[in-house]
């Protein structure tokens, strides 16, 4: 017996991503993601042994722990029930936390889900809180990641349009993703490109949205894996790094805990060339200009020449390395679930039912997550086989 | 461990203070069965539901506790119950129900199997105890929320049913309410079919059919159908929430905020890694050690990078455009965050070289402007992004 329990996603399931659902409670919002996760691994509520939920913070949507509330709605009366948080990273680290219980044979079948329902606060308010003694300047997470932008386009010499281009392509996927939030059918490069400024560098279409959300994934045991109905997909390697916020010596471009946690994750998975060895990425990327730097991060490309792959098409959903082929972030931002649905999409990728954003023949998949003032990070790789024991 | 500064702090510094108050209008949506139960409110009625198992619950939740089904069951409960347990409130706070003190009451609704939290209006403790009989006090003004109930009152002589009107139908003595009140529920669960063991039988004797003619305004009080529908229900509501807080931004802060009313900048060395950290926070997040020895900083500085906010933040009473910018201070190792003015916003760049400007009575630094220095070569800030 492996010293790990191999760890098998069984089941997905995303609610369609809008602006505001107001037909629903946070409650009906969760169950839709559960129910269809349980639906897809063809299992039940009374085959699920623990539940593990995430969100970001509570001044989301203004409810104090709502996990407290959310057991009747996640089947989770009599079973354990344990929340994550982790910032806008939170949705992976969710993901990890409860692959983490199936590997370790705590529990055989888990369900853990990520949500936010964006529509019932204010992510620009909840993000800039003024603190006393202290200047009010901060105008929410676009203020604060901009000139974090502009250091990598000086330390890059990016062209300008690099941005641009990512958000172009992430929309156009996103028109492939019956899930995806926005649908923009008539988008064009010369739309991004003029579309207004926002916290120059970033413009506005290079923004994600704000979204009512939730996404759900049944985690098994090998025994589970082989009674499920659809392929599964496995766990090569998970990994979660943090660092401070700030502190000398920082690189905000491309910070050391996401490096050390993409090298973690790939040595477990037994990956040297992440270039060649991974067929699909859905990273975490909330401003378009994410992309490149996190190529860089990521071990994708040298320091500096991220913007070249994303410039001569290799991310493109139709290129060598699709990155958001679901559309990404910049598409869809229930911001707890987030990370979740970039973790199941690349679940997606690899068990070969991402629909018409399907990446041909994808069989590993790396899903991130970042948070907070770039200081958490959360992956994971997924492969259409079992991981070698 | 000693945490003597090394110079130029006092030994008991001021430490300051200042409310802090967190609040925002948060809005819900109901989803159908809370979208029932408070548009019923508005309407004077009490709904709840029925689970698998035959159990009421009021309030009403969407999904089944035990089994984890969907919940589609309504049912309309009395307006009048019996307290299930209490706690007196002496000293009501803003937002509560009653001005007044009063009781936090849990009240079992006549043919529910759960309690209500709300406020019962009592003289006081000595008015109160479980298992007294009391109804709901419904607002003047209702539009679909739980203050729609504004409290309950004593209704020590009213039977099972009834409540709003009162008085009309009470029967006997008051001896035997208490008996009758849990008689009431147990007996409506056993008309559904669904009863639990143990419900005392002598209650048997005040069931009434709901759906006999006649059978007069004590059937309000078996839980019967209800298909939740209304004229116009209320989908949402908006669900204000406020925090109080009294802030003191500790020593290392307080040495750093003591400091500019004297508009000089300081920072603090770490011992280990002898990086100067401005703003200071008492401790390296590197090293995890307590920083003490105090540094004076600037008061110049490079831009190291910036952006140009054209957005303006629900909280902030600042014009757009504006740049907003990383500046290192001279002698600092990380940079600080402040506003650039004094230039058009557009001319702002990385390397630009500026001082803070201080205005009359301020607590910091209201902006940074140039200096006229020539700008810093990149290769000397490159460091400190």
């Amino acid at each position: 017996m492996p010293a790990k329990e191999p760890v098998a996603v069984v089941g997905v399931g995303q609610t369609k991503h809008v602006a505001a659902r107001r037909d629903v409670s946070i409650a009906g919002l969760v169950r839709e993601a559960a129910r269809r996760a349980l639906d897809d691994a063809a299992l039940d509520w009374a085959d699920i042994d623990a539940v593990v939920i995430g969100k970001a913070p509570d001044f989301f949507e203004g409810v104090m722990m709502p996990e407290l509330y959310l057991a009747d709605a996640l089947g989770a009366v009599g079973k354990p029930l344990l929340r994550v948080h982790t910032a806008g990273s939170v949705g992976g680290s969710t993901a990890l936390v409860a692959a983490g219980l199936v590997a370790a044979r705590v529990h055989r079948t888990v369900l853990t889900l990520a949500f936010e329902k964006q529509s019932e606060s204010n992510a620009m308010w909840g993000l800039s809180l003024p603190v006393p003694f202290q200047q009010p300047l901060l105008a929410g997470a676009g203020g604060f990641f901009a000139p974090h932008v502009r250091a990598y386009i000086r330390r890059s010499g990016a062209p300008g349009t690099v941005g641009s281009l990512v958000a172009y392509k992430d929309r156009r996927n996103a028109l492939r993703n019956p899930y995806a939030h926005l649908h923009e059918h008539g988008i064009t490069l010369e739309k991004v490109q003029s579309s207004p400024m926002l916290w120059d560098p970033i413009r506005y279409s290079e923004t994600c949205p704000s979204s009512d959300g939730a996404c759900a994934m049944v985690l098994a045991d090998r025994a589970g894996a082989s009674r499920a109905p659809y392929p599964p997909a496995w766990v090569h390697g998970g990994a979660m790094r943090s660092e401070p916020t700030l502190f000398a010596g920082k690189d905000f471009v491309s910070p050391q805990a996401g490096k050390d946690c993409a090298a973690d994750v790939y040595r477990q998975a037994g990956i040297t060339d992440p270039r060649r060895e991974i067929d699909a990425v859905e990273m975490y990327v909330p401003f378009s200009w994410y992309e490149p730097m996190w190529l860089e991060n990521l071990g994708f490309a040298a320091e500096g020449e991220g913007w070249k792959l994303t410039e001569s098409g290799v991310t493109e959903l139709g290129g060598d390395l699709p990155v958001n082929p679901s559309g990404g972030v910049l598409s869809t931002n229930p911001i707890g679930a987030s990370g979740m649905i970039r973790f199941a999409e690349a679940v997606l990728q690899v068990r070969d039912r991402a629909g018409a954003h399907q990446v041909a023949g994808a069989r590993k998949a790396l899903g991130h997550a970042y948070g907070g003032g770039s200081q958490f990070f959360s992956m994971w790789l997924v492969g259409a086989g079992p991981p070698e024991t | 461990m000693s945490a003597t500064p090394a110079s130029g702090a006092p030994s008991a510094p001021e430490v300051p203070r200042a409310p802090l108050v967190v609040e925002f209008p948060f809005t819900r949506s109901l989803g159908p069965v809370q979208s029932a139960f408070l548009t019923g409110l508005r309407e004077r009625t009490v709904l709840g539901v029925r689970t698998a198992g035959g159990r009421v619950l009021v309030p009403p939740v969407e999904y089944d506790p035990e089994t984890s089904e969907e919940i589609g069951d309504l049912v309309q409960v009395g307006t009048a119950g019996t307290v299930t347990t209490w706690a007196w409130n002496p000293d009501p706070r803003r937002g509560q129900p009653l001005r007044t003190p009063f009781a936090w009451v849990l009240v079992r609704l006549d043919g529910a199997d759960t309690g209500l939290l709300h406020a019962l209006d009592a003289p006081g403790p000595d008015a109160v105890r479980t298992g007294m009989r009391v109804r709901v006090r419904w607002a003047q003004d209702r539009g679909g929320a739980i203050t729609d109930i504004a409290c309950f009152e004593p209704y020590e002589n009213g039977d099972e049913g009834g409540g709003e009107s009162g008085g009309g139908n009470r029967e006997g003595g008051g001896g035997n309410r208490h008996t009758a009140g849990h008689a009431a529920g147990h007996a409506a669960g056993h008309a559904a079919g669904h009863g639990k063991a143990g419900g005392p039988a002598n209650g048997e004797g005040r069931r009434v059919d709901p759906a006999a003619p006649g059978a007069g305004r004590r059937a309000a009080a078996g839980p019967r159908p209800h298909s939740g529908a209304f004229d116009d229900p209320v989908t949402g509501v908006v669900a204000p929430a406020r925090l109080d807080y009294t802030y003191t931004p500790g020593r290392a802060q307080s040495r750093f905020i003591n400091a500019l009313a004297e508009r000089r900048i300081t920072g603090e060395r770490c011992p280990s890694c002898r990086k100067v950290y401005v703003p200071p926070r008492g401790a390296c997040p590197t090293c995890g050690v307590a920083t003490s020895e105090q540094v004076g900083v600037g008061p110049r500085g490079t831009v190291t990078t910036f952006c140009i906010v054209n957005i303006k933040a629900k909280n902030l009473d600042i014009e757009v455009p504006y740049v907003y910018a990383h500046i290192a201070l001279d002698g600092a190792d990380l940079p600080l965050h402040a506003r650039i003015a004094g230039i058009p916003y557009d001319r702002v760049r990385m390397g630009l070289r500026v001082e803070p400007v201080w205005t009359q009575g301020g607590r910091h630094p209201d902006h940074y402007r140039p200096t006229g220095e020539p700008d810093a070569d990149y290769d000397t800030y490159r460091e400190l992004l």
